[in-house]
């Protein structure tokens, strides 16, 4: 049982955060084991940015993808540029307000996480409520465990605020459907 | 005033025994967790984080953090803590690892026992700051000047920054000498479970203090409490009157330079209180070896792809193993001979154009053919080309 995952965007959206919670959740609040990579450029705004993450229930000794299961974008350059090494099976998981150009000839989930962000009256936890949709797209993870890994994660002051958009993005996720 | 390490207090302050963390704050809690009360330092990247995580942490248990104005004065300010008695520690990366090469062999030649954290990048020079190499590990064991031994682990895992942190101070001092863990911007920045060993988990060795008379005592002789070839440790301020300096020295610290018998008897004594030992301090883990065929030898971040290949070859019935040195130096000759005297091919995967293949084609069996597989510009090798060259073998 293995998941390799890639969450990108652009510099300060915070999806190095998200790739360290959903790491977090398989590791430290489940009984995986995960290892979690990044790279991004020299900006702290802007420029394409990705997080890594490998799950599996065995050691993990390769700590980089070679086969990307979960692919989530949340920015337009993002999308475009760290989709080289997907596969058929490939699942695809994109914000369309962020990524208005995602025609790729294959189903995908779309889930508004922008604008669930918006709705909360703070678009700076976009990237929770992408987690809570990743939460409850992919059945990898027990979403208690991901929630935990949230909570964790984030300045106390604003776990309630993150709570809701992690459990606004799981609801929109398990609804969600590829298309 | 000597800090006393307080583990109570460490361990509160590291917080949940089972984190997900990079490898460069592993560094920092192995640091914390051995009891270390001194860090020097200059940023660099990769190896930035653990400094970040001295400045926060250190404080909080009565350590002191010092940012230096540039990476000699760093080491240099890590000696001194030492001889105060603290154990201290520096994180750098090559350009600092290159500036640390004088004082480096300092710390070899007055016997102080210091770590250095050496998160590796790609060069020469500055190369490419934010990627992983595998560099260095010809300079720690060659790179300052004259004759010596290295002592110089090699993580492969976030949890072995941590724990081969603590075995790097352990040996440190236990043998009185400036310990490398040499790491890499790959593993540096991997995030990756760790859990934090319990005291009884994780024996700590400390410098032997000097106890006998203070007017007979020699700083730089072998120990007359313990028989080793170790001196007891005369930490200043203690009431031994102490020379310290890098000159070569006769037993009490003083510079004894012109003749041949006295230099040969000091460097022979502080290489040989290490390579004595090779065999009990060795460190290796032997993966589907009992059966192998073909093996790699390796260490740090390239055994991960090699494992991972390893694991794939065997699936189709190819008898590949694996040798992983934690303690590159000294280095496991007795090992690696062993294995190529069983394997017909030994491939040595490393993010540099060929180091630790050196001492692997000289202390193997003639009969074994030795093949490097070299890659560098920042990208770890890939578990599929390693197959395939277990594939053709």
């Amino acid at each position: 049982m293995k998941r390799e995952v890639r969450i990108c965007g652009f510099g300060g959206q915070g999806v190095i955060l998200a790739g360290f919670i959903w790491g977090k959740a398989a590791c430290v609040f489940g009984d995986l084991n995960a290892v979690q990579s990044q790279s991004y450029g020299p900006e702290a705004r802007g420029g394409a940015a990705r997080s890594e993450v490998l799950i599996s229930d065995e050691k993990i000794g390769y700590p980089r993808p070679t086969g990307v299961d979960l692919y989530v974008a949340m920015a337009q350059e993002a999308f475009n540029t760290y989709r080289d090494d997907l596969h058929e099976n490939t699942v695809i998981i994109i914000d369309p307000d962020l990524v208005p150009n995602h025609d790729i000839g294959r189903p995908i989930y779309k889930v508004r996480v922008q604008k669930i962000a918006e709705d909360l009256g703070n678009k700076i936890v976009t990237n929770i409520a992408m987690v809570g949709a990743m939460a409850g797209i992919d059945d990898l993870l027990d979403p208690e465990s991901v929630k935990k890994a949230v909570v964790d994660s984030v300045p106390k002051r604003f776990i309630d605020l993150n709570v809701n958009a992690f459990e606004r993005g799981l609801e929109a996720g398990k609804n969600a459907r590829p298309e | 005033m000597k800090y006393e390490r307080d583990p109570v207090r460490i361990r509160k302050v590291l917080g949940e025994k089972v984190q997900f963390i990079q490898g460069d704050m592993a560094v920092a809690y192995g640091g914390l967790l051995s009891g270390v009360s001194f860090f020097g330092g200059y940023p660099i990247t990769p190896a930035s984080e653990v400094a970040e995580g001295m400045a926060r942490l250190l404080p909080r248990v009565g350590g002191c953090f010092i940012q230096m104005e540039d990476e000699i004065a760093s080491i240099a300010a890590v000696i001194g803590a030492a001889w105060g008695g603290a154990k201290a520690m520096t994180a750098t990366s090559g350009p600092g690892f290159s500036l640390m090469m004088e004082n480096y062999g300092y710390a070899i030649m007055t016997e102080t026992p210091c770590v250095i954290a050496n998160v590796q990048r790609t060069g020469p020079s500055t190369g490419q700051p934010t990627l992983g190499a595998q560099g260095d590990m010809m300079q720690v064991r060659w790179g300052t000047h004259g004759d010596m031994e290295a002592i110089a682990y090699a993580p492969s895992t976030v949890q072995e920054c941590l724990d081969m942190t603590i075995d790097s101070f352990n040996l440190s001092e236990k043998y009185r000498h400036p310990v490398c863990l040499m790491t890499d911007g790959e593993v540096g920045h991997l995030r990756e479970k760790v859990v934090i060993p319990e005291e009884e988990e994780m024996p700590l060795i400390e410098r032997v203090e000097a106890t006998t008379d203070k007017e007979t005592f020699l700083p730089f002789a072998e120990s007359p409490t313990t028989g080793s070839k170790v001196p007891d440790f005369p930490t200043f301020g203690s009431g031994y009157r102490t020379y310290v300096t890098g000159l070569t020295h006769n037993d009490k610290g003083f510079p004894k330079t012109d003749k041949q018998p006295d230099h040969e008897r000091l460097v022979m004594r502080i290489i040989t209180k290490i390579t004595d030992d090779r065999e009990e301090m060795t460190d290796v883990e032997e993966i589907e070896l009992e059966d192998a065929e073909v093996a790699f030898v390796t260490y740090g971040a390239s055994a991960r792809p090699a494992e991972s290949a390893v694991a794939m070859a065997r699936a189709k019935g190819i008898k590949a193993g694996m040798l992983r040195m934690k303690l590159c130096w000294p280095f496991p000759r007795h090992i690696v001979n062993k294995v190529s005297k069983q394997v017909d091919k030994i491939i040595v995967p490393e993010m540099n154009l060929g180091q630790m293949y050196h001492p692997i084609v000289e202390y193997s069996d003639p009969g074994c053919e030795i093949v490097l597989a070299p890659k560098i510009g920042g990208e770890m090798h890939l578990p599929q080309e390693l197959l395939e060259m277990l594939e053709v073998s």
